[in-house]
């Protein structure tokens, strides 16, 4: 101990959530510039990062739902489903005399009600999560189907004049060939994915429902002895991801503009792909949606960094995404191993010197 | 009430279905001081702390406290919180994930947002005000365990607290922590918190604490003053036996002719939960480990056949140097170890009898060499017999035998192996004497049979009767060795309370 005051002053070390979503901007940034020295062109215009950020504002939606439930210790594949399902009735109901309102709101009700329905089986029966929402996901998709086998394109005109909408900033656009000024253009899902955001990332923070979602991924049993309300919080985190995944289905048709069957195909499986790249640990209790934010931007720039140098083929994506995931789960367990506290089971030339014994 | 007492429970009584777990037990505790709870196993020390925090309700009796008029009634934790009874259990029940100052605030604050800034504060004004080494922003499992128990006593005395009940807070401390641990329980004292201290650490009762209640068998022994206590008293009085009505049990059969050479030999062992020891043991020869519940008896022998991460040491079989691992290294040596909590390590309940037999085996001969149907039904049919298992057939899944024939299940196990040495720890265990005399009697014959056998029990009679060459330890280290005519129980107790030969 040396003089008090320097020493309370002194920084913390960064916690574990910290720490994972440092390096997953760091990473991003890295890649994002080494995009921008190797193939120039397009990602060195501002319009790629809004391209990128128009193509998956569902995905980010849904991500921050699905990072929820993921630091509570939980699971929830569902959300593509809903999403699918969503966007598929509200193109539905518009077509057949609904206005822009009703199907937003439709969009709100069908996401509660399958969050509501999975959160109570998960919270209140006990039931794995990883169940629950697979049942969910099939009988979202199911329903899907039952509505329309065909796709439906949107003939709402109100909602044309929504998707239509952009917001541009000249600034940051650049001069086409032909002299003229192409603005920067961004769409309105993009505005509402940032806002549901910064909201989240203020719930985890600065709530004490956030917190509980927290103590519930750190140690169930503890968190119950600290007094958080374990089945209420465990409910909420499902009827809040259940939400998100409606309104990222509203989204979704915002982008697409057309209703159809395989809608967001796979779409929870790039949320737990981008949740985990942004330093959410399946294991709960660690994680932020700041990091899934990048876990997204990350995910879509490499999939664009593989379309851009010449593998066309899809499943070029698919291999890249699972090397990247493969990638960051295991920097993540070399990370918290050396921190010396997860018991990850890491062979000794990963180990290096932390594995110190007191004698 | 007395002047200065905080706490008074009378005459509490609490009935299990077919168990009498607590009858007529008396407990007092006065402002400013730290009370011992002992008793071995079964003693009810936990039925009495769960009844004092709301976890289990009280069938008779009062309990009365300080400020309070007449009795009160608790009937949740979050009821003895309100009349100031906080509870530290052994397990830290914080999250790791969150920072210290919210592991003390969480779940305790009004309105619907952390307020950070002024949570931080005043955990970093506690923190200081008890000399707790953590800093609020840290997150918790940054902190060593001792600290993380600390913080854990912190958020427990933080506003109206008169009782603090630290339920086994040393466990998984070293020496350092420890006494870190009692500095910070010296300070509450001074306080005027009445700390209720459950542990099966002889010695650090006599290094903190001001006074002792003894429990056994769900009744009060007494309550006693620390200074008037001498340890092998206290001894003598948790395991029910006067020093001076001690009778010298001779055993009913040596074990067998001991042939002289050292079947298994250890030096310096050592392994993640036990510290460094030296044993061996000859063929043919029955020898024990005893000592008090939590005094390293368990750890030792799970050190011996690898089932703990081995840490250190030289460990030869028959003379030749081997390394010992991991179970599977000791099962090729032909060490086998029927362990202490059959539910947890021993059997796979939904499994039949006879999978359940044939497990060690098949694992011995590899999973590419399964063992056939005839065969297995040959063996099971075999030990069922020759153990006298009570199994409605072979099939019967092992979940609805009765406890003893559990443990002749798992016996018959390891002697499908055909091992040269086998380890017992605690095999008669809430079983029925009679099943309890036979596996006795079953250990002897093996032995007589050439197998080396080392025998765990609670029940010091037990020991006395089948083994030749008992080991004592306390607080985990091996404190005495005692062979033939010191084979007394008055001896055992004034080893383990540290009177030595």
């Amino acid at each position: 101990m040396t003089t008090g005051t320097k020493n309370l002053r002194r920084r913390e070390p960064l916690t574990d959530t910290q720490l994972l979503v440092t390096i997953t901007v760091c990473i991003f940034f890295a890649m994002y510039a080494a995009a921008m020295l190797i193939w120039g062109g397009g990602f060195l215009r501002p319009q790629k990062v809004f391209d990128l950020l128009n193509d998956n504002a569902y995905l980010l939606i849904i991500a921050c739902g699905l990072t929820t439930v993921m630091i509570c210790g939980g699971i929830d594949i569902s959300v593509g489903g809903v999403t699918s399902l969503v966007a598929m009735s509200c193109v539905a109901h518009m077509n057949n005399g609904g206005s822009v309102f009703t199907g937003a709101l439709l969009a709100l009700g069908i996401g509660l009600a399958f969050g509501a329905v999975m959160g109570y089986l998960v919270a209140y029966l006990e039931i794995q999560p990883f169940i629950v929402s697979l049942a969910g996901m099939f009988f979202a998709r199911g329903m899907t189907t039952i509505i329309s086998v065909d796709p439906i394109k949107n003939a709402n005109e109100g909602f044309a004049g929504l998707m239509k909408t952009k917001i541009e900033i000249p600034w940051l656009g650049y001069t086409a060939r032909n002299g003229n000024l192409i603005p920067a253009r961004m769409e309105i899902g993009v505005v509402v994915a940032l806002v549901i955001m910064v909201i989240f990332l203020v719930l985890l923070r600065k709530t004490k429902l956030g917190r509980s979602f927290y103590a519930l991924g750190g140690n169930q049993q503890s968190a119950l002895m600290l007094g958080v309300n374990v089945r209420r919080t465990r409910f909420l985190a499902h009827l809040l991801s259940g939400l998100l995944a409606g309104i990222a289905g509203f989204v979704f048709l915002m982008h697409t503009g057309a209703g159809n069957a395989s809608n967001a195909a796979g779409a929870e499986m790039n949320a737990i792909a981008s949740s985990i790249i942004g330093g959410t640990l399946l294991s709960g209790g660690v994680g932020n949606v700041l990091g899934t934010f990048f876990g997204v931007m990350t995910l879509s720039t490499i999939k664009s960094i593989v379309v851009t140098s010449g593998l066309r083929d899809p499943w070029w994506q698919s291999i890249t995404t699972g090397a990247m995931l493969c990638f960051f789960i295991l920097l993540q367990s070399v990370v918290l191993s050396r921190r010396g506290r997860h018991k990850a089971h890491l062979p000794a030339w990963l180990r290096g010197g932390a594995g110190k014994q007191n004698a | 009430m007395e002047n200065g007492v905080v706490l008074a429970m009378r005459k509490i009584g609490k009935v299990f279905p077919g168990v009498r777990a607590l009858h007529d037990v008396d407990f007092t505790l006065r402002k400013g001081e730290i009370h011992a709870l002992m008793g071995e196993n079964g003693a009810g020390k936990s039925t009495l702390i769960k009844v004092l925090t709301g976890v289990y309700e009280k069938d008779a009796g009062e309990i009365y406290i300080d400020g309070e008029e007449g009795a009160i009634t608790i009937r949740s934790p979050q009821e003895a919180l309100s009349h100031g009874i906080s509870p530290v259990y052994q397990e830290i029940t914080l999250c790791p994930n969150l920072t210290v100052a919210e592991n003390m605030y969480i779940g305790r604050t009004p309105g619907a947002l952390v307020n950070w800034k002024q949570m931080e504060q005043k955990a970093g004004e506690l923190l200081r005000n008890l000399n707790i080494p953590a800093r609020p922003k840290q997150q918790l499992g940054s902190c060593s365990l001792a600290v993380q128990q600390m913080v854990a006593i912190a958020r427990a005395v933080d506003g109206d607290c008169k009782v603090l009940i630290l339920d086994e807070p040393t466990s998984s401390l070293d020496d350092k922590e420890v006494e870190m641990l009692f500095k910070l329980m010296r300070d509450l004292k001074a306080r005027g918190v009445g700390i209720i201290f459950v542990t099966h650490f002889l010695e650090q009762v006599y290094a903190v604490s001001d006074r002792i209640t003894v429990l056994r068998n769900g009744e009060l022994v007494g309550e006693y003053e620390v200074g008037k206590l001498p340890q092998v008293e206290l001894v003598a009085k948790m395991m029910g036996k006067e020093l001076e009505s001690l009778s010298v049990i001779k055993k009913d059969a040596q074990g067998g002719a001991r042939a002289p050479e050292t079947l298994y030999e250890a030096e310096g062992l050592s392994s993640s939960e036990s510290r460094p020891f030296d044993f061996h043991i000859a063929k043919g020869e029955v020898n024990g480990f005893t000592g008090l519940l939590g005094s390293g008896r368990s750890e030792s022998v799970r050190a011996i056949f690898g089932a703990d991460r081995v840490t250190g040491g030289r460990v030869k079989v028959n003379g030749k140097p081997v390394r010992i691992a991991k179970p599977y290294d000791a099962m090729k040596h032909g060490i086998g170890y029927l362990p202490e909590d059959r539910k947890r390590d021993g059997i796979i309940a939904d499994l039949s009898v006879r999978d359940n037999m044939i497990l060690a085996m098949q694992v011995m001969k590899g999973f590419f060499h399964p063992i056939s149907r005839a065969d297995a039904e040959k063996f099971a049919d075999e030990y069922i017999k020759a153990l006298e298992i009570k199994t409605a057939s072979q099939d019967t899944p092992v979940k609805s035998l009765s406890g003893g024939n559990q443990q002749k299940v798992i016996l018959a196990r390891w002697l499908l192996t055909h091992p040269q040495y086998l380890i017992l720890d605690e095999p008669t265990r809430g079983i029925d004497v009679g099943t309890k005399t036979e596996i006795q009697r079953l250990v002897l014959k093996l032995a007589e049979e050439g197998m080396s056998v080392t025998f765990i029990s609670s029940e010091i009679e037990e020991m006395l009767r089948t083994c030749s060459r008992l080991i004592v330890m306390r607080d985990r280290h091996i404190v005495g060795e005692l062979t033939g005519g010191e084979l007394t129980q008055e001896q055992v107790m004034h080893t383990i309370a540290g009177g030595g030969n």
